[in-house]
């Protein structure tokens, strides 16, 4: 696609609009060919762009934390669990975070990610920058999204290199007993799913 | 092979930069990208492996100035091409017609190859099938290869030559370093193994920093008992 071009530089981009006619083209002949229906593409983009979400892994982690059964079966069996809840199509291997513990995935050869249960990954965790440096210093790494772990804490690395898909269970945070199922989905992030936030503890105005 | 896109423990990239609010594409032509190409896949116009293989093949210069989805949009193109599907020639007076305005083939109601479609995508890929027992249990100590492959493999290098242990037996799973290149699936055991970071890093290791990678039984050899202590 870039033959054309060998600029150096991160930040280059092709002029979008040959990209964007690049990829209509290229649509145009797999759909002339019979090969792909453009309604299936728009089906798939509308499915990540609407339904596919982090809010589908924070039903998962909110139900861990309130059934501890359930929490079982999850950290045994992630692709079993998930699909209690309707999620599936993924190998998923769920950790947990605990006190002195952390857990955080990164894929270092390309991007690989729990798409059923968080979407698509954000840019920052596709970039060479995370990629490169997760693994080799994941508590500096940590440190510039805000996470300032005691040096005795171990932080265990996943690097997603085959087809089994990550899933870090965060903590559940002091002040939510109260609070119901759905409540507690709400305050999972994306981020706390990758292991690179914790889930805090409700701000005392929200309680 | 020893890619570009093999990037674990380089050293010279910044910071992590975030987006506050990101969006899921950041340009209409990333969604297509991501559908044609899941659509390819449903299709069985390539597999996974190859995939990932095409798009390690691009010129690093091209890999390192390129955004996510560009990679993709080269990896479908380039693997499309090979396959014998489209032609350059054919994409780029393609190319040539819309930008005249003219679409030989425009997007249309094919309720059919939709109903097809959908069912491919719904279909769970299975990555796991029946293979050969596994030759190592949880605790085992391990050491991986050390070669320099030239195709597609999933053992990085930074580590390769380390020694780890078994941490998990997930199962029998389709190997990508044949699956990518024509060779079949040869299912077989794969591993979690952990590596201490002093292990892989040395010196700079962080503390209490173990990385955990996914591993095939092809990647791994026994670790010989250390001199002077006595097997059990």
């Amino acid at each position: 696609m870039s033959d054309a071009h060998h600029e150096h530089g991160h930040h280059h981009r092709e002029p979008e609009s040959v990209l964007s006619l690049r990829v209509r083209a290229l649509e145009s002949l797999l759909v002339e060919k019979k090969l792909v229906a453009s309604e299936a593409v728009d089906r798939i983009v509308g499915a990540y762009e609407q339904d596919i979400g982090p809010h589908n892994g924070a039903k998962v982690v909110a139900r861990a934390w309130v059934d501890p059964a359930y929490k079982q079966r999850l950290l045994a069996d992630g692709t079993e669990a998930i699909e209690e809840l309707g999620f599936g199509g993924v190998d998923l291997k769920v950790v947990e975070n605990r006190p002195g513990v952390h857990n955080m995935v990164v894929c270092t050869l390309c991007s690989c990610y729990p798409h059923a249960l968080i979407g698509l990954p954000p840019v920052w965790y596709k970039s060479f920058e995370y990629r490169s440096r997760a693994v080799r210093e994941p508590r500096v790494v940590l440190r510039e999204f805000g996470v300032d772990l005691p040096e005795s804490a171990e932080i265990r690395i996943w690097d997603s290199s085959a087809e089994l898909r990550y899933l870090v269970l965060p903590e559940r945070p002091a002040g939510t007993e109260g609070m119901s199922e759905a409540q507690l989905a709400e305050m999972v992030t994306r981020d706390a799913m990758i292991g690179v936030a914790l889930v805090r503890s409700p701000a005392p105005a929200a309680r | 092979m020893n890619g570009i896109h093999d990037m674990g423990g380089m050293h010279g990239f910044g910071r992590v930069d975030r987006e506050e609010n990101e969006p899921v594409f950041h340009a209409a032509w990333e969604g297509r990208v991501l559908g044609i190409s899941r659509a390819c896949s449903a299709q069985h116009l390539f597999n996974i492996d190859e995939s990932r293989h095409g798009i390690e093949r691009m010129a690093p210069v091209d890999y390192l100035a390129s955004s996510y989805y560009e990679r993709w949009l080269d990896r479908t193109v380039r693997l499309l091409v090979e396959k014998g599907v489209i032609t350059r020639e054919e994409l780029e007076r393609r190319m040539a017609q819309l930008a005249g305005g003219v679409d030989p083939a425009p997007p249309h109601r094919d309720p059919k190859l939709l109903d097809r479609m959908l069912r491919a995508t719904k279909e769970r890929a299975h990555f796991r099938q029946p293979g050969p027992p596994p030759r190592f249990v949880t605790g085992d100590r391990v050491l991986t290869r050390s070669d320099a492959p030239v195709g597609h493999t999933r053992l990085p290098r930074y580590a390769r030559g380390k020694h780890g242990a078994i941490d998990t037996v997930h199962g029998s799973f389709i190997f990508p370093d044949t699956n990518a290149h024509g060779q079949g699936e040869q299912p077989h055991a794969l591993y979690s193994v952990r590596f201490d970071a002093a292990d892989l890093w040395g010196a700079s290791a962080e503390p209490c920093a173990p990385v955990h990678l996914d591993l095939w039984e092809r990647y791994l050899e026994p670790a010989v008992t250390a001199p002077g202590r006595s097997p059990s």
